[in-house]
């Protein structure tokens, strides 16, 4: 059986792939063409004031970006941003491990965390900046606060809602504490986990901007309103570009992380939709 | 795309299950809400407020720009008989509600025509996928240039990112339709106006839901967020103002009233997402099993 249906596919399978693989090209960068040929035209046609043209946007963010600029104001955005989620990550799962395994203490801290989570981070600046000064650590701290609540809420619920017949089993089996928590409570809690960390990535990144707004004299938000209060329009448009690249850059870490983290529950997603 | 798929359906999944949890604290709680949860809660609160008010009385951080409890309370207690406070609440509501509205009807519609449509669907992939990630408040320069304080440029940011947070639900929601009751629509003759209405509306709603929810959570502070950095007036340009005056009661006070309204926003959206679903099984589920 097997014998027939391999001869018989696999002449055609190479065309087959390649055309696959075109067709799949042509999808991905069909559209972005267009759009920017398209904005291209426009920008010839009728340039707007506050709108470059693709070329000049590529030109400045060539001569803006890629040179002294990455590494006076790029970076250390960058680096600030990584610090500020690995700890918001690290002190989320700690924290929220703590709290989701201890009903006392869920009890106890849970509309205080409520409320937490709804102050919208931003208005956290000021207060911010005038207790600790405008420092890098403060940068940090800032998109810490504000980051932190989507995954310490997520581990919480993900930990509390742990299966009760394999904590049980677990229990039963004289697994030890920290092994549970090492193979039952936080694999169980991770994909809430990730999901948490996916809100709080936007959120960090939207700090990170806001942080160097107006406390700043260096980093990427500050160059942005720097270009834009000098009429730097192209410039101020490379900015946003680069801000958009960092974007999808972080998502493509995070789905890369998330695949490896969750592959396991995707597997079970899989079989249970066959 | 596949994994994109599982990924953003997996994420549904949670927050799916999360709604079927709170639903279901919710009923118990409801059922036996044990006095000890309130007293904790109670004590938990109670306790921030010392904590809150002993710190600076024992100087162990600066009095000056981190004022006690009551100070707040009481500055707290002046702001709400200020009618020109509650001006600037319905200001920053105003384009909170605004904005929302505006890309949840844009979303809506645009992820059920792309989501229903695969050729369209594949098409857009890749130019979603890198517009989304965009943090909105890069824009802000733009929008400070195009329409300086007036509403459209708090609106610009707000209808930014509220926009893609429904846009992604409602095209998974929609692609999402069970292949079984799809066919079934599909042999009985039901028009494709009566598969819209009665198979993919239902189907696509709780993610709509979620998405809105989310979406609702993102303009607040995006909007609060606008006041602050451009200057739209509202709760977020009074921090400012009160913070270039020294006034850090005001301060801290208004930072409360923010929270506040987010919690508000947050438990409104909540209970809306309930009623709507009422029928649906992540809601239903706890009962029937």
């Amino acid at each position: 059986m097997t014998l027939y249906t391999s001869t018989v596919v696999t002449p055609r399978r190479p065309a087959r792939v390649w055309a696959k693989i075109g067709e799949n090209t042509l999808y991905a960068i069909g559209l972005p063409v267009i759009l920017v040929v398209l904005w291209g035209i426009w920008a010839t046609v009728a340039p707007a004031q506050f709108f470059p043209s693709p070329v000049e946007l590529i030109e400045a963010f060539v001569e803006t970006w890629i040179g002294p600029a990455f590494f006076t104001d790029v970076l250390p955005s960058l680096a600030r941003l990584g610090i500020g989620i690995l700890v918001s990550i690290a002190v989320g799962i700690a924290a929220g491990t703590l709290i989701g395994l201890n009903r006392w203490l869920r009890d106890l801290l849970e509309p205080m965390l409520e409320f937490f989570r709804a102050v919208p981070p931003p208005v956290l600046l000021p207060i911010v900046v005038v207790l600790m000064g405008p420092t890098d650590a403060m940068k940090v701290v800032v998109i810490v606060v504000g980051s932190v609540w989507p995954i310490l809420l997520n581990t919480i619920e993900g930990v509390r809602s742990t299966d009760s017949v394999m904590t049980e089993t677990a229990r039963s089996f004289a697994v030890s504490r920290s092994e549970r928590l090492r193979f039952l409570v936080l694999p169980a809690a991770s994909p809430r986990i990730m999901a948490g960390v996916r809100q709080s990535l936007s959120i960090a990144l939207i700090l990170m901007v806001i942080s160097e707004l107006g406390y700043s004299s260096s980093g990427l938000g500050f160059q942005i309103v720097y270009f834009q209060r000098n009429y730097l329009i192209a410039e101020m448009w490379s900015g946003i570009l680069l801000l958009g690249l960092i974007g999808v850059l972080l998502a493509a870490i995070f789905g890369f992380v998330e695949r490896r983290v969750l592959r396991w529950y995707h597997g079970i997603k899989e079989v249970e939709r066959a | 795309m596949r994994t994109d798929v599982t990924t953003g359906g997996h994420d549904e999944v949670a927050q799916q299950t999360q709604t079927a949890t709170d639903a279901g604290r919710f009923r118990r709680g409801r059922r036996t809400r044990s006095a000890r949860k309130i007293a904790l809660g109670v004590a938990g609160i109670v306790g921030f407020l010392v904590t809150w008010q002993l710190l600076p009385t024992l100087g162990i951080v600066d009095p000056r720009y981190f004022p006690t409890a009551t100070e707040t309370l009481a500055q707290l207690g002046e702001d709400v008989r200020d009618l020109e406070f509650w001006r600037n609440v319905g200001r920053t509501l105003t384009k909170w509600g605004l904005g929302l509205l505006i890309a949840t009807v844009l979303a809506t519609v645009l992820g059920t025509i792309i989501g229903l449509v695969p050729f369209l669907r594949r098409a857009t992939h890749t130019t979603v996928e890198f517009l989304r990630p965009i943090p909105s408040v890069a824009l802000i320069p733009l929008a400070v240039l195009l329409f300086g304080y007036q509403i459209q440029s708090a609106l610009l940011i707000i209808v930014y990112a509220s926009f893609w947070q429904v846009f992604i639900q409602v095209l998974y929601g929609v692609a999402d339709v069970d292949a079984v009751a799809r066919d079934t629509a599909r042999s009985f003759g039901l028009s494709r106006g009566s598969r819209v209405v009665n198979l993919v509306f239902p189907t696509a709603l709780p993610y709509l839901m979620t998405g809105l929810r989310l979406a609702a959570a993102v303009a607040l502070i995006l909007a609060i967020t606008a006041e602050m950095f451009i200057g739209n007036p509202g709760l977020g340009r009074e921090i400012v103002f009160a913070q270039s005056a020294g006034n850090w009661p005001a301060v801290y006070a208004l930072v409360i009233v923010t929270g506040v309204l987010g919690l508000i926003i947050n438990l409104v959206f909540r209970a809306i997402e309930r009623r709507t679903l009422s029928w649906h099984q992540s809601v239903r589920g706890e009962d029937v099993l």
